[in-house]
């Protein structure tokens, strides 16, 4: 994003946070988004989540060759790797895809067929009606999202483990129970919230200013997904740094 | 009544519109026509809002519209009803809640009255008992139709149709033209229509204004466009075979 598109994306930003037209209409639209973005994700971040835990129980115990390390690490590690990295950054990077390029070819859809025109005639606002409702689910689902992936993750470690004799169940199960940080849930959840603020309104702002046909409908989304990913491991180091 | 006022309007330096003036009167059906780049779509685009012009006016019934804020400009939008080329319904959502869509946004109106209110819009354009079909099951005429009946659920008193004709058949875009032409003088709306169509030009052109190369060549009616000297205006409204052999017939 250049800075003009990142001033145009700001001001936009200000046209969605316009005082609603009328509340009953957009809380039903948020319930509607909050329903495609957390439920309908459910499923797929569940089974990334889970393999990603079992994979990294075998890789942790692959590199742990050393007998002076207890076996129990490898449940501590994962636990915290999961909690700190993969669950927030991973769910967003794979949300960032789905979510994300529907978010674009939705609106941008809309502006190539005049649909925003025509909320624009009508006296709507039309940043505020199209896209508040997929920010505020964006921002509400996905740490619902990276909770249930954290749990998931830990669980996949635990069932990794024990299938493959990497580590015994009484090992993995004290090392996710020893030292464990609460602080680290929030360092989380804070990563979360904004990974869900930009894979929202990062793709609703390349769908909003499209101009041409399906073409460019089509590149939207995929400069949508590309920025939204780069956005994400960017504030995930500026997160990440300010935080720990 | 629109009033528009020495309307200018350019694109990264190349300028469409050039100084447009006119007056367009309630309860008459007001065309503008020209071809192709002439401006047209710009000009209306400009008139509702979608463009802010470089210079000139804009006034619906004495309002300056162009120098409004965005809270301003919805008090004015709430009177506009627009029919778009490509009828731009919400594909998501059926007849019935797209043309419910500004009644629940603006009214305080109770559902069964809201009800009433779009089977009454869709009687009025021949569309009774279609409620709950998506725009994708309907035919390109019928989608012009449910956006008419959605452009003036909200009563407007200023109706904008933008190429109404486009893509459709001879019988059909008849059947649209006069429906716009009887909710204007029913309704009394300051109708604007945007098109290059010569059916619609001689059908319902109580008052047309012509654009040429953005600027305004000719205004006046349907009667008096075939007996102009105005050479692009010949050009254009003879451009067809049939209307040439209809002028070298009468």
């Amino acid at each position: 994003m250049n800075f003009t598109n990142f001033g145009r994306y700001i001001l936009l930003l200000k046209s969605v946070f316009r005082k609603p037209e009328k509340l009953k209409i957009y809380l039903k639209e948020i319930a509607k988004q909050m329903d495609y973005v957390g439920v309908g994700s459910l499923g797929l971040i569940a089974i990334i989540s889970t393999f990603i835990g079992a994979v990294m129980t075998l890789q942790i115990a692959f590199q742990l060759v050393s007998d002076f390390i207890p076996k129990t690490i490898i449940g501590s590690v994962n636990r915290d790797s999961s909690i700190l990295e993969l669950s927030p950054t991973i769910s967003a990077i794979v949300l960032a895809g789905k979510i994300g390029s529907a978010i674009s070819s939705e609106i941008g859809s809309m502006r190539v067929t005049e649909q925003i025109d025509a909320l624009e005639i009508m006296g709507i606002n039309a940043p505020g009606y199209l896209i508040l409702p997929k920010i505020i689910s964006g921002i509400t689902m996905v740490p619902m999202l990276v909770i249930i992936s954290m749990f998931l993750s830990i669980t996949g470690g635990y069932i990794g483990g024990s299938v493959s004799g990497a580590v015994t169940p009484a090992e993995y199960i004290q090392g996710i129970t020893t030292d464990f940080n609460p602080y680290t849930i929030t360092v989380a959840l804070v990563k979360a919230f904004v990974f869900g603020f930009i894979i929202t309104s990062v793709p609703a702002y390349e769908g909003f200013y499209v101009r041409g046909g399906a073409l460019e409908v089509s590149q939207a989304s995929t400069r949508a997904v590309v920025i939204s990913c780069i956005s994400i491991l960017a504030c995930d180091y500026i997160v990440t740094q300010l935080l720990l | 009544m629109i009033e528009i006022k020495d309307i200018y309007k350019s694109f990264s330096g190349n300028e469409v519109l050039k100084g447009i003036s006119g007056k367009f009167e309630e309860g008459v059906t007001n065309l503008i026509i020209g071809g192709s780049g002439s401006g047209k779509t710009t000009l209306l685009k400009c008139m509702v809002g979608l463009h802010q012009p470089d210079s000139g006016s804009v006034l619906y019934d004495g309002r300056d519209f162009t120098p409004m804020t965005y809270e301003q400009r919805i008090d004015v939008r709430k009177e506009i009803g627009m029919l778009f080329q490509g009828s731009a319904l919400f594909d998501s959502m059926t007849v019935e809640e797209n043309i419910m869509f500004p009644l629940n946004m603006f009214t305080d109106q109770s559902r069964k009255e809201k009800i009433e209110r779009v089977n009454f819009c869709l009687e009025r354009v021949n569309l009774a008992g279609k409620n709950k079909l998506f725009p994708a099951e309907l035919s390109g005429g019928m989608k012009k139709r449910v956006g008419i009946a959605r452009a003036i659920s909200m009563n407007p008193k200023y109706l904008f149709c933008d190429e109404p004709n486009s893509g459709l058949d001879p019988k059909t875009s008849i059947v649209i033209d006069e429906l716009i032409k009887e909710l204007t003088e029913e309704y009394k709306t300051t109708t604007i229509v945007v098109t290059h169509d010569m059916n619609s030009v001689m059908g319902i052109g109580d008052y047309i204004l012509f654009l040429h190369e953005g600027k305004k060549f000719w205004e006046g009616s349907n009667k008096e466009i075939a007996h102009t000297d105005i050479k692009e205006l010949n050009d254009f409204v003879f451009a067809s075979r049939f209307m040439k052999a209809a002028k070298d017939k009468f």
